[in-house]
């Protein structure tokens, strides 16, 4: 900390250099003068350390325990290996796979159409079917479960019934193991993505109307100028969503417990519902801990991959 | 002349499609309140049993009830002018059983089952997690915006990498904690965790970061604390933020399910979502009770919708990509 003699330059100057100079590099003087951004913060982070930072840290040292009430134990990969080993997790997984792999791409891409429709609209129009389209999204999933199950009712359901216009028979869509699975996954398609349209819609309005203008004085069809334009630039948000929606998907498990809990058999068991399961009905913590923190690794290396894959090539 | 031609035939094929879409994107929704008005026991003069058309093939697309009604009415009217009083007083009746069952599912569900306790569970931890996450992560959310100070980068980042973490995670040792503080099968249990969702913080200093450094250095200039800074200029400017962080912070509360159907036990203690599965669990529940319980839970959601839909568009898009 060199000291700039009072006297040794004019007034102003001191008064500039003041400025110039780096404030006091002392962190505790720094922490004393900003004492009251530390109050500001002392709620959220006292909740966060108790019930967030904790229990995350803790779930970590849960999956190398065997959980006892009295003393845990340290297990080493147990869990792990027990996790790896076990038909039940190899089930779940691949039904979790098989679900995120179709709903993902089915729900952005139809989210991308609908808003691409809804954008060629008036205001009203717009604002109108915006709402439809985002009015199921607000609804709990608990409520939409409990309407389709009632609706894949085999006898009664509304769905056979429709079905049997297109002269298709009824199916007992949640009653056997070859139809369960993809009845959850045609349900999860023909929800709309109401966030995707939401925030596909705001995308379009901030591109340039004069790219559009480029492409029409050279003679582009609308549908190219969509494939060549819209597409390409809203491809931040496609990645967006993509990644929400991976994470969401991987995480099913309200409609898997209110409509097949997890059967016939274990036709329709997913991760998270096996985590429950684990956790909550056989209280084996270990495991269960276990368990989750493999879905974290798994879900944070495919949001790796997709975003590597998708921002590449831009 | 050709192309407007065109246009305007794209324009009808729009509608078509989006209207088609909308359909299926609203139906399950119509199917809850169509279920819940049924009528699910209709006797006339010339049936020899009564029917529930809840339980109907083909499914009847809307409730019975309005039909029957207007038909009963209708013939009421002519035995009326007829002057045949026993037909009259007959239709009138019928008219008065159609209604009663129409909504008979609501009633019983307030009367016979929990769900007013429900309702008022869910009412209540809703606005006050709302509440106290509007105060809490504006104030945090405002200081790592506004203020230098050491470790703020730091603390912004611990907080924000735990957004990556799937809530199931914390699933486990928070059960155990909750177990350990004498919290299981109380209400804190729910809503102390969700005060401390990240998602908020997140959101709020995006949003205050908008909010012009003079005006705050205006108010220092006048005298104003820290505190008085916050509260008098900063919280209302802030007020769309708060809108949006306010709206999904209510709504992932209203809806929240995984947790309080783990900590919850006592029937009285529910909230509506675990409440619900729980009727339907019971396996004695009719549809046409189920849906008018899912259409209880649904009704609140749909209009805080109506009534703040700006500020769900507004959320999303703040929340989301940042550009």
């Amino acid at each position: 900390m060199t000291q700039i003699p009072m006297g040794a330059v004019p007034k102003k100057e001191t008064e500039k250099l003041k400025v110039l100079k780096k404030p006091n590099n002392n962190i505790f003087l720094q922490m004393k003068k900003n004492y009251s951004a530390y109050l500001f913060l002392l709620p959220k982070l006292i909740l966060f350390t108790l019930f967030i930072a904790v229990p995350v840290v803790w779930a970590f040292v849960l999956s190398f325990q065997e959980y006892k009430v009295f003393g845990s134990e340290f297990a080493g990969f147990d869990n792990y290996i027990k996790v790896f080993e076990s038909e039940a997790f190899r089930i779940a997984l691949k039904n979790t796979l098989l679900f995120t792999v179709v709903t993902v791409p089915f729900g952005v891409i139809s989210a991308l159409v609908i808003a691409s429709l809804i954008y060629a609209l008036g205001k009203v129009s717009q604002s109108l079917f915006r709402s439809a389209f985002y009015l199921p999204t607000v609804t709990s999933m608990v409520i939409i479960a409990m309407v389709w199950r009632w609706m894949y009712n085999y006898e009664f359901g509304l769905f056979n019934y429709v079905l049997g216009w297109f002269g298709i028979e009824q199916i007992n869509w949640l009653g056997q193991s070859t139809s369960a699975l993809w009845a959850l996954i045609i349900m999860q398609c023909l929800i709309p993505f109401g966030v995707g349209i939401i925030m596909y819609l705001a995308s379009m309005g901030s591109i340039s109307h004069s790219l559009y203008e480029a492409a029409r004085i050279d003679g582009a069809s609308s549908f190219k100028q969509w494939l060549h334009i819209t597409i390409p630039l809203l491809k931040p948000t496609t990645l967006y969503l993509v990644l929400l929606s991976t994470i969401g998907s991987f995480q099913v498990f309200t409609q898997i417990i209110m409509m097949t809990g997890g059967g016939p058999g274990s036709a329709t068991e997913t991760l998270v519902h096996l985590i429950y399961k684990t956790g909550f009905r056989d209280f084996e913590f270990g495991l269960a801990a276990a368990q989750s923190v493999v879905l974290f690794v798994i879900i944070l290396i495919f949001s790796i991959i997709q975003f590597r894959v998708l921002r590449h090539d831009e | 002349m050709m192309k407007k031609q065109n246009n305007k035939f794209n324009k009808v094929i729009i509608y078509v499609l989006l209207s088609i879409f909308a359909v299926v994107s609203l139906l399950p929704l119509y199917w809850v309140f169509s279920t819940s008005l049924q009528l699910s026991s209709y006797q006339s003069q010339d049936m020899e049993r009564p029917v529930s058309y809840v339980d109907a093939n083909p499914p009847k697309m809307y409730p019975m009830g309005i039909p029957l009604y207007f038909e009963h009415w209708g013939e009421a009217r002519d035995a009326a002018k007829a002057g045949d009083s026993e037909q009259e007083a007959y239709h009138r009746g019928m008219m008065e059983h159609i209604v009663d069952n129409t909504f008979s599912s609501y009633k019983s569900l307030f009367q016979k089952h929990d769900v007013g306790k429900w309702f008022f569970n869910s009412v209540y931890i809703s606005v006050l997690v709302t509440f106290g996450i509007l105060l809490i992560d504006s104030m945090a959310g405002y200081v790592l915006a506004k203020k230098k100070f050491p470790g703020r980068n730091l603390i912004f980042w611990i907080i924000i990498s735990t957004m990556m973490i799937p809530g199931q995670v914390t699933l486990v040792p928070l059960f155990i904690m909750v177990g350990n503080l004498g919290l299981m099968d109380t209400h804190w249990a729910l809503i102390l965790p969700d005060l401390s969702m990240v998602f908020g913080v997140f959101l709020m200093r995006q949003f205050m970061y908008s909010i012009p450094d003079e005006l705050l250095e205006a108010a220092r200039m006048d005298g104003a604390g820290e505190w008085r800074t916050f509260w008098t200029v900063v919280l209302p400017l802030a007020k769309p933020g708060l809108a949006a962080l306010g709206i999904f912070t209510f709504m992932s509360v209203w809806n929240s399910f995984l947790w309080p159907i783990i900590v919850l036990n006592s029937a009285e203690l529910y909230t509506l979502p675990v409440g619900l599965k729980t009727l339907q669990d019971a396996n004695l529940a009719s549809f046409k009770l189920l849906m008018s319980g899912a259409a209880v839970a649904a009704i609140p959601m749909i209009i805080v919708f109506i009534l703040f839909q700006r500020y769900f568009v507004k959320g999303l898009t703040l929340g989301g990509v940042k550009e």
